[in-house]
């Protein structure tokens, strides 16, 4: 168990991991079945789809339908991963979700592609900046922004069988790798992928790269760095946020999302509910909606980058 | 398989039980929960493979009331047939209750699927169609979707879904009411000719008169018949239908019951029940 963080890149692609692992689960689980709506071809399970048309559906360009289907599903026993881009995975679908599937008490795991500004030269349209807030106001749900490959495995088989409406979000390409093939990881647990004592950035998905990134930039300057990978959004780690206001003098959180109603709110909420009131600021897209472009460019034009990180500790500490 | 006398007379039983549900509380859904009796009645009557003591047994026939607000209709069959005591029915939409405006399967003994917003009932059934089929059970998915429901896409998108998966195990019946919540249907939004829409869906449609017990059951019958394909069943129906104190309101979608409206409507099935009853037929030999 290691953290294994060089800023090189993960070797696979997470929907190459996603489509072996999904593929390993449902021939180890009859109950588990993978939905997608027309998507198959752009998330690498096309062929899984041709092998095992039992255990892989495809439900067409109708996501209200999917997350029906699954829920159905779901009630009779059956395991449903379900799969679109972001914005059809939560807004397109979102009073399906919230009740035939949550508020029906049916467990269904959802999957949302191409988070924030991994949608990139798909463009406004399909970039979501607020799924993690939608879901996390979905009541009992569990919501995940995947930081690496090794973790996206093993969110993957945690979730298969957990209660409820689950939503991941990931990205079809690929982060900096950060955790060894052996690491361990608890759903609700963050982890702490650098020591330090000066400040803490929270990050998830996208931005775990970018603050350990910036962590080193700031350690050259004489700032000690702790980076807190949260990929559980919710529930989140309380135990270990309070610790992070505790054990170092300010808190910066970092998301490829809108900084309404995702992980930097959702630490806030920890921060006042526990009477934790030590300076915080938020790096995230500033309440405005995607655009196209390659991801750097948007990655800077958003300001969801290490430099962006590294500025506001700055300005913070 | 209970007889045609036995299958009206379960129907008359449901709608005095409905009309008094909705009664304790002085207004609720009617309209739309009296037209589907009939074919409530037909379906609890012997032709649904269901164990009211048992109601988790996986190899059972399911039922999905997509229009969800005709809860109550569905409430006084359950209870009718034992799923839970008689006395819940008086508890419709009071704090606490097991039996809320619409089917909530997390709270009602015999409800199969949480519904109310309209058109999800009929994505959530292919669900359990499709278990089925992969579990190779030999059971089928019953499923009711209103004709003013229909409005919303996402029946269509399931209906697709259906054929595309060949559901010949999910039967649903469309509630030709003609009337939705601001109107008919012809003045809201006109659906045109359902059974013809259905079918260039891929769906095998029957049309039949949506009151009659022996013409219901008979297209149960022959929708099992059909093999590769869903089966849809038109119920021409009226809203508020068995009722005429209800029949007559205009706007019958939700009404205030209560007064000389809801007395008179007591009587009316009462006497209903007391005519069938001429035959000394006690529910019980309705299993």
């Amino acid at each position: 168990m290691a953290i294994v963080y060089d800023g090189s890149m993960d070797q696979a692609v997470y929907k190459i991991i996603f489509a072996q692992t999904i593929e390993a689960l449902a021939d180890a689980d009859p109950d588990v079945v993978y939905l997608d709506a027309d998507l198959m071809n752009s998330f690498g399970t096309h062929d899984f789809w041709k092998r095992n048309k039992k255990q892989a559906v495809n439900c067409g360009v109708a996501e209200a339908n999917m997350m029906g289907v699954a829920a159905g599903l779901a009630a009779a026993g059956k395991k449903p991963y379900v799969h679109t881009f972001g914005p059809f995975a939560t807004r397109r679908s979102y009073d399906q979700s919230f009740l035939s599937i949550a508020y029906a008490g049916n467990s269904v795991r959802i999957i949302g592609s191409d988070p924030g500004v991994t949608a990139a030269f798909n463009g406004g349209t399909h970039m979501p900046f607020e799924d993690v807030a939608l879901m996390r106001a979905v009541p009992h749900s569990t919501v995940i922004d995947v930081s690496d490959g090794v973790q996206l495995e093993w969110v993957l088989k945690a979730i298969k069988d957990r209660e409820g409406l689950t939503y991941l979000r990931v990205t079809r390409k690929h982060y900096p790798a950060v955790y060894s093939k052996d690491h361990g990881f608890a759903l609700g647990k963050g982890e702490i992928v650098k020591k330090g004592t000066d400040v803490t950035v929270i990050a998830s998905g996208l931005m775990v790269g970018e603050a350990l990134k910036a962590a080193t930039v700031l350690e050259a300057q004489g700032v000690s760095v702790r980076v807190v990978d949260m990929f559980t959004i919710k529930p989140i780690d309380t135990e270990l946020v309070v610790d992070c206001a505790k054990s170092t003098k300010a808190i910066v959180t970092a998301e490829n999302h809108n900084v309404i109603g995702g992980l930097g709110d959702a630490v806030a909420d920890v921060l006042f509910e526990n009477n934790c009131l030590i300076p915080m600021k938020k790096v995230g897209v500033k309440d405005v909606f995607g655009s196209v472009g390659p991801q750097e460019y948007l990655q800077v034009h958003y300001g969801l980058t290490a430099d962006e990180i590294v500025k506001v500790v700055e300005e913070i500490l | 398989m209970a007889n045609v006398k036995e299958q009206k007379l379960f129907a008359a039983k449901i709608r005095l039980e409905t009309v008094k549900q909705v009664g304790v509380r002085g207004f609720g859904h009617l309209g739309g929960a009296l037209s589907v009796v009939d074919a409530i009645a037909v379906l609890y009557s012997g032709v649904m493979y269901i164990d009211p003591a048992n109601p988790d047994k996986t190899d059972r026939d399911k039922l999905v009331m997509s229009k969800g607000h005709a809860g109550p209709a569905l409430y006084s069959a359950l209870a009718l047939k034992g799923y839970f005591p008689m006395a819940w029915l008086k508890t419709l939409n009071q704090p606490g209750t097991k039996l809320p405006s619409h089917c909530d399967c997390k709270l009602t003994p015999g409800i199969d699927m949480t519904t109310g917003s309209l058109g999800q009932g009929a994505s959530t059934a292919c669900g359990l169609a499709l278990a089925q089929k992969m579990d190779e059970i030999d059971a089928y998915t019953y499923l009711f979707v209103g004709d003013g429901e229909s409005n919303e896409g996402q029946v269509w998108e399931a209906a697709l879904f259906a054929n595309q998966h060949k559901l010949d195990n999910l039967i649903a019946f469309v509630d030709c009411n003609q009337k939705q919540l601001d109107g008919t249907t012809e003045e809201v939004m006109a659906m045109g000719d359902i059974a013809a829409k259905f079918e260039t869906f891929g769906w095998h449609t029957q049309s039949i008169q949506g009151d009659d017990v022996v013409a219901i059951e008979k297209a149960i019958k022959k929708a099992k018949e059909v093999k590769g394909k869903p089966s849809c069943i038109v119920l021409n129906t009226i809203k508020g239908a068995g009722v005429p104190e209800i029949e007559k309101i205009e706007f019958n979608h939700h009404i205030v019951l209560d007064g000389a409206l809801l007395e008179k409507a007591v009587a009316a099935c009462e006497a209903t029940v007391k005519e069938l009853e001429g035959g000394a037929v006690s529910h019980g030999d309705c299993i």
